[in-house]
């Protein structure tokens, strides 16, 4: 692989996008030669989970070469929307009153915009502290003219939690695209590539194994399916998956490995906490079907990223020692 | 494409994009044949996410009603309800010689479709006040148009009373099976029924 290492950034890029679709069509070629068989019931519903799934996947590689083609500034724009997006959803899912009408506008229509901002223009001092000192402190300070004492604290907590989560987390990926790496600039797509690769191959790996492993669940009210066991595959999955792109990153190969394990096994985390989220909120569908409030699962899909985005992003820079 | 016409696709996707605006049909698949939507209203952005939620090919053919005083106020409310929305106009002032659904009736021979709110004003949460004897007037009337009661979800929590900014969180509308005036039905039990079957769709949805 270390030839590949020697190639001009444009014929990697290449070589990435190539193989992802590759691997895409072939998946999509056999789950369509597929789809004429006869199944039961329980395996009809596997496998239309499964094709939607492959749908979702398709989409975000399609919008992902787009934005890799048309540069950071419309990355950090489309992740953007996707940060809108989920916290719109999550926002559905939390209940909030009458009294949080203003703090939400400032988070939707302000607080959003600012951090995406902050991370076109590059400022990364103020792109770490913004959203958790800053917004912190006005979010409850808006919260209590809305002159609602009821749940008070209960109330400001979820938004900022949705903030942090939605905003915040997510915010860190783009912001990878951005980072000043030795020998390794204008290549920021590759690592937010890589970053999505991993997460999504723990996700797949730790969705596979529990259903295949039947473990006993850890913590069985939130989620039937996550079990250590699973977690571990998915992690060492993605670790697995990093380790052999890492002539595509800065990294060398141990480290790749243990950079993909990180973000792997904190995406995983992240699907768990929405999971735990969403019994709250009393919704039981997961996934892309529709609930009460036309919620649609984007949460679910994204929330690994929003856990793995910003463990991942320091993680690299205290790898190349920033300060 | 003409002004009304890409400030309706924008009204559409900006209802879309705060809203998500989803459309649930059970019972009636949205086809064009001559409706009248009847719905619960919680909120000035009820109109709007029940046209957003219909399909794009509905839309010209389903028009709201709009108090003639309010919105033709100023030009920029009487271009948005005449040219974009195509609104049916009734005047809130009762007057003797005029009957008040006269408009309605008009625009249902013309064969358009109508979405109509017989609570008559915006109700707080829970369930929706009791209904206007309009609709029942109309079924009478018109009793080859359909009558699709319609379940707005969670708009109040989008722009409560007050408010003139809307906050973006998930709203659903669940249009239900069409409802008929029985042969002889009484005025008061049919409005029932159909209040009922607004409410029934709260948990369908």
């Amino acid at each position: 692989m270390g030839s590949l290492r020697a190639l001009s950034v444009s014929q990697q890029v290449g070589l990435l996008f190539v193989l992802l679709f590759g691997v895409l069509t072939l998946v999509t070629v056999i789950a369509v030669s597929g789809s004429v068989r006869e199944r039961d019931a329980r395996a009809q519903t596997m496998f239309d989970r499964f094709v939607r799934d492959l749908r979702a996947v398709w989409l975000g590689a399609v919008l992902f070469w787009v934005s890799w083609a048309s540069g950071a500034f419309v990355s950090t724009l489309l992740f953007g929307v996707l940060s809108f997006l989920a916290l719109r959803e999550f926002v559905t899912l939390t209940h909030t009153r009458r009294g949080d009408h203003r703090s939400l506008l400032l988070a939707f229509f302000v607080v959003l915009p600012l951090q995406y901002g902050i991370v076109a223009t590059e400022h990364f001092d103020l792109f770490t502290v913004f959203v958790p000192v800053y917004v912190f402190l006005a979010i409850p300070v808006v919260s209590a003219f809305g002159n609602d004492p009821q749940r008070f604290l209960e109330r400001t907590a979820k938004i900022q939690w949705g903030i942090m989560v939605c905003v915040y987390g997510m915010s860190h990926a783009p912001a990878l695209l951005l980072l000043d790496l030795p020998r390794y600039e204008d290549r920021g797509a590759f690592m937010v590539l890589y970053l999505v690769i991993v997460v999504a191959t723990a996700q797949i790996a730790q969705e596979l194994a529990s259903r295949r492993l039947r473990r006993r669940p850890v913590a069985r009210a939130i989620s039937r399916s996550f079990s250590w066991r699973a977690w571990w595959i998915g992690a060492l999955s993605a670790a697995l998956i990093g380790a052999l792109l890492y002539w595509a990153t800065p990294f060398k190969p141990i480290p790749a490995l243990v950079m993909g394990f990180v973000a792997g096994g904190s995406g995983t985390f992240g699907e768990f906490v929405m999971k735990a989220l969403k019994r709250d909120a009393g919704v039981r569908s997961w996934g892309g079907r529709a609930s009460v409030t036309g919620a649609i699962g984007l949460l679910d899909r994204v929330a690994p990223l929003c856990f793995a985005a910003p463990v991942f992003f320091h993680s690299v820079r205290w790898y190349f020692g920033f300060r | 494409m003409k002004l009304p016409e890409v400030a309706g696709l924008f009204l559409a996707f900006l209802a879309r994009l705060i809203t998500g605006a989803q459309g649930h049909w059970h019972g009636s698949p949205p086809k064009a044949e001559q409706r009248i939507y009847f719905a619960n209203h919680q909120s000035h952005f009820d109109w709007v996410l029940i046209w957003a939620a219909l399909p794009r090919e509905l839309r010209t053919i389903t028009r709201p009603i709009a108090a003639r005083d309010y919105w033709t106020s100023s030009p920029f409310k009487h271009w948005i309800t005449r040219e974009v929305f195509n609104a049916v106009y009734v005047s809130r002032q009762r007057t003797d010689d005029e009957d008040p659904l006269e408009p309605l009736m008009e625009a249902l021979r013309h064969g358009d479709s109508l979405v109509i709110f017989p609570e008559g004003t915006r109700g707080n949460k829970g369930d929706p006040a009791v209904f206007k004897a309009g609709l029942f007037h109309l079924a009478g009337a018109f009793p080859e148009v359909q009558l699709i009661p319609a379940w707005i979800d969670n708009v109040q929590r989008v722009m409560p009373k007050g408010e003139v900014v809307p906050v973006p969180i998930l709203c659903s509308v669940t249009f239900g099976a069409p409802l008929a005036l029985q042969p002889g039905e009484d005025k008061r039990a049919f409005l029932e029924r159909a209040r009922q079957a607004v409410i029934a769709l709260r948990s369908v949805a």
